[in-house]
């Protein structure tokens, strides 16, 4: 496999990360996204990294890259699920993921990009904010 | 110091990444090494073997476990016969990069492990050494 699918939900786009990523599949993943973003203009990009066992700084930079392209075309990047001991080790690495939130899981990083991005998705979710002042 | 276990892996392209994380990994699981000091060691080799890769087209790893002062812990060495390294001193530096990176590989290598040595001939190869105990930190 050295395609990783791209889900796209509403204005959405969320990667599942399944296994540690060969270097090829990585590079995909940054181009594939980066073109998504621009074709289907999302708002947001979810990236579920909690199967990652190790993160180096090739990954790391990948996830910046991501970040910092996507904000170009004005959609966040949420990685969320990072396991505990690779968020001790990114940061004795020294790596700090600039431009790349994080949260604990795909749920939380939903609530993150909507309320980074604005947007109330029109579900049946009433029970979360009172007054409902979008901006258009 | 006794080695208890060694064993010798050939790095010649991108695709043996991945494979050599996964076999520190087993030497790291086999002395019941913690999550994090797994993560840890595994990460810094990473780095250092993608260097080897990028700045001297490969080379080997030595990979063992090593005993010493009733410790047990993994220890890694990286050799390769590349351009070498001019000034050791700037490429320990967070930041310095002659390859367009994030030059955090060999600072970060150094703080991620107990033991770190460096030695660097310009035209010969570098080799780069690290250890990572059972119970380090
Ligand atoms: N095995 C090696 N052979 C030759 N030069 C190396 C080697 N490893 C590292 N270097 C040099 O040291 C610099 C810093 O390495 P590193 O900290 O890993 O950062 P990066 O790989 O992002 O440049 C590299 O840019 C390169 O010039
Ligand atoms: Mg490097």
């Amino acid at each position: 496999m050295d395609r990783i699918p791209i889900l796209k939900m509403g204005p959405y786009l969320l990667v599942t990360i399944q296994i540690d990523l060969y270097d090829r599949v990585a590079l995909n993943l940054e181009n594939d996204l980066i073109t998504m973003v621009s074709k289907t203009e999302a708002k947001g990009v979810l990236i579920d990294i909690s199967a990652v066992s190790i993160v180096d700084s090739f990954m790391g930079r990948i996830l910046g890259n991501i970040a910092s392209m996507s904000r170009i075309m004005d959609a966040e990047t949420v990685v969320v699920g990072m396991q505990p001991a690779v968020a001790i080790t990114l940061v004795e690495l020294g790596l700090t993921l600039q431009g790349v939130h994080t949260a604990l899981n795909v749920e939380k990083g939903m609530e993150l990009l909507q309320d980074m991005i604005g947007l109330h998705s029109s579900s049946t979710e009433d029970d979360e904010e009172g007054p409902d002042d979008r901006n258009d | 110091m006794i080695v208890m276990t060694k064993d010798t892996m050939q790095i010649v392209r991108e695709q043996d990444v991945v494979p050599f994380r996964n076999r520190v990994r087993e030497y790291a699981v086999k002395i019941g090494m913690s999550l994090v000091n797994q993560t840890k060691l595994i990460t810094a080799a990473s780095e250092l073997v993608r260097n080897m890769l990028k700045y001297a087209s490969g080379g080997k790893v030595i990979l063992e476990i090593i005993s010493k002062n009733a410790q047990t812990g993994v220890r890694l060495t990286f050799v390769d016969e590349g351009p070498g390294i001019s000034d050791i001193k700037q490429a320990m530096q967070d930041g310095f990069s002659t390859g367009r990176s994030l030059g955090l590989g060999l600072p970060g290598a150094k703080r991620l492990v107990n033991e770190f040595d460096i030695q660097s001939t310009p035209g010969t190869g570098t080799t780069v050494t690290i250890t990572h105990w059972k119970h380090g930190r």
